[in-house]
């Protein structure tokens, strides 16, 4: 098989994916999967992705279901932590402001791995992400009630372990390959001191 | 007890939690000091509120269609809420709204220097992004 039927089939097959998706979401607004809210969405979802074309996501054709569960169970406990967390902040009045911008070097070199990672970072509160470097896989993520060091690395730590778990779900093998080695191999040269 | 009562306290429970979520945010608006520090309290503990107060009306109303819909509207919010806080932070940040005094460390910075060096040296006439 030539490459190139082969990445044309991995698109079709990304396209078919999403297109189910759209359908799902249409049901889910609904609220009710009828034969004529299916009907009706996968001719919307078919209309929409035609007239609002975009490039194709490529997405890894891989997924681990458990994984994915493990990653979502465990961002919304991360959300619950965090929102009490902040809310407490919020009133604590000893609390003085103490913040921090780190760049933060993922394995990934997935487009939507590293849009999912920023998502799930930034919807866990205490972390926003402020700025994205593509090329290099680079977060810069803006966090609050860091004091030492210490504070930093951990965080550091987080945010790549939420990465590892999210690609142990969806990434691509080359992905896995990669979050599974030590991170000074692979991560890229930006880090630093 | 019935079970009408315990889904009536559970109910109680979760709009109460929401709606202290949302205070939280609200006196986190006044209370922090700048924009980025800011949006942590307007974006984040409003998620946790949203849930809750969906699980609240799940609870109270258990329907299949609710709980479509209830997904669908928490998905969404999920989805966008981080990237408003984004685009905004992208946004305060070029802007210089921020106080650089409350930051321990700023590796933002850093690369910004070295790209507008890169620049300066390919494109003399300082053709910054």
């Amino acid at each position: 098989m030539s490459p190139e039927s082969g990445a044309s089939r991995i698109t079709a097959r990304s396209q078919i994916v999403l297109l189910i998706g759209l359908v799902l979401l249409w049901c889910l607004v609904w609220g009710q999967f009828s034969l004529l809210t299916v009907v009706s969405g996968v001719a919307l979802a078919v209309i929409i992705s035609l007239v609002f074309y975009l490039p194709a996501i490529d997405l890894s054709g891989r997924i681990n279901i458990w994984r994915t569960i493990v990653f979502f169970l465990r961002l919304i406990v991360d959300i619950i932590g965090a929102s009490l967390n902040v809310a407490w902040l919020v009133i604590d009045p000893r609390y003085k402001p103490s913040s921090a911008i780190l760049a933060i070097a993922l394995d990934t070199r997935s487009d939507i791995i590293m849009m999912f990672t920023a998502e799930a970072i930034s919807l866990v509160p205490g972390s926003i992400v402020v700025d994205i470097d593509r090329e290099e896989s680079v977060l810069y993520v803006h966090v609050i009630n860091v004091k030492t060091d210490e504070d930093l690395e951990k965080l550091r730590s987080s945010v790549f372990a939420t990465e590892k778990r999210l690609v142990m779900g969806i990434g691509s093998k080359d992905d896995v390959w990669r979050v599974q080695q030590p991170n000074e191999l692979t991560r890229s040269s930006v880090r630093r001191k | 007890m019935t079970w009408e009562a315990v889904r009536e306290i559970i109910t109680m429970g979760l709009v109460l939690l929401s709606s202290l979520m949302c205070f939280a945010a609200g006196v986190g608006l006044i209370r922090f000091p700048d924009v980025l520090s800011r949006l942590h309290a307007a974006t984040k503990p409003q998620i946790l509120g949203l849930m809750s107060i969906g699980a609240a009306i799940a609870v109270n109303n258990p329907r299949i269609g609710i709980f479509a819909l209830l997904t669908a509207i928490i998905i969404f919010q999920g989805l966008t809420a981080p990237i408003t806080a984004h685009m905004v932070a992208r946004a305060a940040y070029r802007s210089d709204h921020l106080r650089r005094d409350l930051l321990i460390r700023d590796e933002l910075s850093v690369s910004v220097e070295q790209v507008e060096q890169g620049a300066a040296v390919e494109d003399p006439d300082g053709d910054k992004r």
